[in-house]
């Protein structure tokens, strides 16, 4: 099974790299290269380090930014699915957030926080915390009702019911929504670094556009793409690891 | 509080409970009493009310009037006497079945190694040795209801409520939980309070039957079987008392079912 899994992974890695290759060869467009070049200018950011000192950058308003709506979303959907007020006056703004034209806002933020790191924290947030939010407050308030009831039947306080049942019940969905969530994050941390200020990353996609040099930009795109997937992929092991039996669902009918 | 201390005899008294759902009268003016160490059931058709009054009684849910008194104290709120049996298991689908069945007491602080030994105790009672490691998933219907009763049967409480506990699984299985619980209010000195839709099995079980009729919701009529109680399992249902009373009950029942 295992080996078969990694067949079929190895197998799509390489119809997707070879149509592009391909589509780079014909080529498609003047500003599209072709996956080896693109793979040569990924191993040059690398060797000279430009990679890792774009990184260095990039990656403080993205942890920062993910890590903050990872908790603080958490808590507020934990908060909004508990009580119905809460949930009428917190979850439109959420809702606002998510369908908000994001880049069209930057201006306003950097107007208010400048252009440092607050302001890209700040896109992070807006780009990740919704949906963690959404996601958790729905998963909470669909917590089966008799399981909260036994819970209550067998004297649990408030705060065992909470942590031993709602929570456990609803990680599959909240992490679902963490899964969404971080991965919009990423694009939040691209996205500020680009209307905000070049720094990082953003800073490598935005000079090697401006020269012309599309492999380099190509490099640094795949190289978050790269970067998300490795997170996603920890992120999963730690469900797993936390919630093992969770994914076979209920029994109750 | 002084006439409900003096009562030794019922394990539970309802007196006077009222309960209203906004305009809707679920519950008028019910008193009923609960032998000590006897199994009562609650019967009647949908709507009358008798999942409610087991859930006051629980103290899962509030009355509108009236009082619950549980061995001479009057219920707030669930306690330590009661113990719950879900109609739907209620069970933890991320817990093993030990610790489904240790969750109770879990919640009551009790420490892990010792509420683990109580737990695998109930679960070989239950007939479930050899599942403590298994998920609720991997088990049948009857098996899952048999740790939710393990459940209830290791926090030890005095009085066990049961809310439809055999409906959700099969005919067969259906039987062999009767004839168990049988033995099991034999045996355990506990007082039982059982809610069923089922004639046969009300009648099969019970040491009293309370039958409520709906709208409103109120105790029509008490029957204590009592001729056939002492016979094997196995005669109870050739009994004439037991068919008499079965027809009985459903000759007064018949013109509430639509």
């Amino acid at each position: 099974m295992r080996h078969r899994s990694l067949f079929l992974t190895l197998l799509s890695a390489t119809i997707v790299f070879g149509a592009w290759e391909i589509a780079g060869r014909v080529p498609v467009s003047f500003a599209f290269p072709t996956f080896l070049e693109s793979m040569a200018a990924f191993w040059v950011l690398i060797v000279e380090g430009t990679l890792f000192t774009a990184y260095a950058e990039t990656l403080k308003p993205l942890v920062v930014g993910v890590t903050i709506s990872a908790f603080l979303g958490i808590g507020l959907g934990l908060w909004i699915g508990l009580s119905e007020k809460i949930d009428w006056l917190i979850s439109p703004i959420f809702v606002v957030m998510q369908t908000a034209p994001l880049a069209a806002l930057i201006p306003l933020l950097v107007m208010a926080y400048g252009i440092g790191l607050t302001s890209k924290v700040f896109v992070v947030c807006i780009m990740a915390m919704p949906v963690i939010v959404l996601n958790t407050s729905g998963a909470v308030r669909n917590t089966p009702a008799s399981l909260k009831e036994m819970g209550h039947a067998f004297l649990g306080s408030r705060s065992d019911i909470i942590l031993k049942i709602i929570l456990p019940a609803a990680s599959p969905v909240i992490f679902a929504g963490l899964r969404l969530g971080i991965s919009a994050g990423f694009i939040g941390a691209i996205l500020s670094e680009l209307k905000i200020t070049p720094t990082g990353v953003g800073d490598i996609i935005t000079f090697s556009r401006s020269i012309a040099d599309y492999p380099t930009m190509y490099a640094a795109i795949m190289s978050i793409i790269l970067l998300a997937v490795l997170f996603l992929n920890v992120l999963e092991r730690i469900e797993i690891f936390l919630f093992g039996g969770n994914n076979k669902g209920y029994v109750s009918e | 509080m002084t006439k409900s201390t003096t009562n030794i005899e019922h394990a539970v008294t309802v007196r006077n409970v009222h309960k209203n759902y906004g305009d809707v009268q679920a519950l008028e003016n019910m008193s009923l009493d609960f032998p000590r160490g006897q199994l009562t059931s609650l019967l009647g058709p949908s709507g009358c009310g008798k999942t409610t009054l087991l859930k006051i009684i629980a103290g899962l849910l509030p009355a509108t009037s009236g009082e619950i008194i549980v061995n001479g104290t009057p219920v707030t709120g669930p306690g330590p006497d009661r113990a719950f049996v879900f109609q739907d298991f209620a069970l933890l689908p991320w817990a093993s079945v030990l610790r489904n069945v240790a969750f109770g007491l879990e919640l009551r602080g009790v420490a892990k190694s010792e509420r683990e030994a109580i737990a695998e105790k109930y679960i070989a009672n239950v007939g479930l040795a050899g599942f403590e490691n298994s998920f609720p998933h991997e088990l049948s219907g009857g098996m899952r209801q048999r740790v939710g009763l393990a459940r209830a049967l290791s926090v030890d409480a005095q009085v066990l409520l049961m809310d439809e506990p055999f409906s959700a699984v099969d005919e067969q299985t259906r039987r062999k939980f009767q004839e168990d619980l049988l033995g099991l209010v034999k045996n355990e000195n506990k007082t039982f309070i059982f809610v069923t839709h089922s004639i046969e099995e009300a009648v099969y079980v019970s040491d009293q039957i309370a039958i409520l009729l709906p709208r409103p919701s109120r105790v029509s009529e008490i029957i204590k079987p009592s001729g056939f109680r002492h016979k094997s399992a196995d005669h109870i249902r050739r009994d004439p008392e037991y068919l008499d009373i079965v027809d009985n009950i459903w000759a007064s029942l018949r013109s509430y079912v639509e």
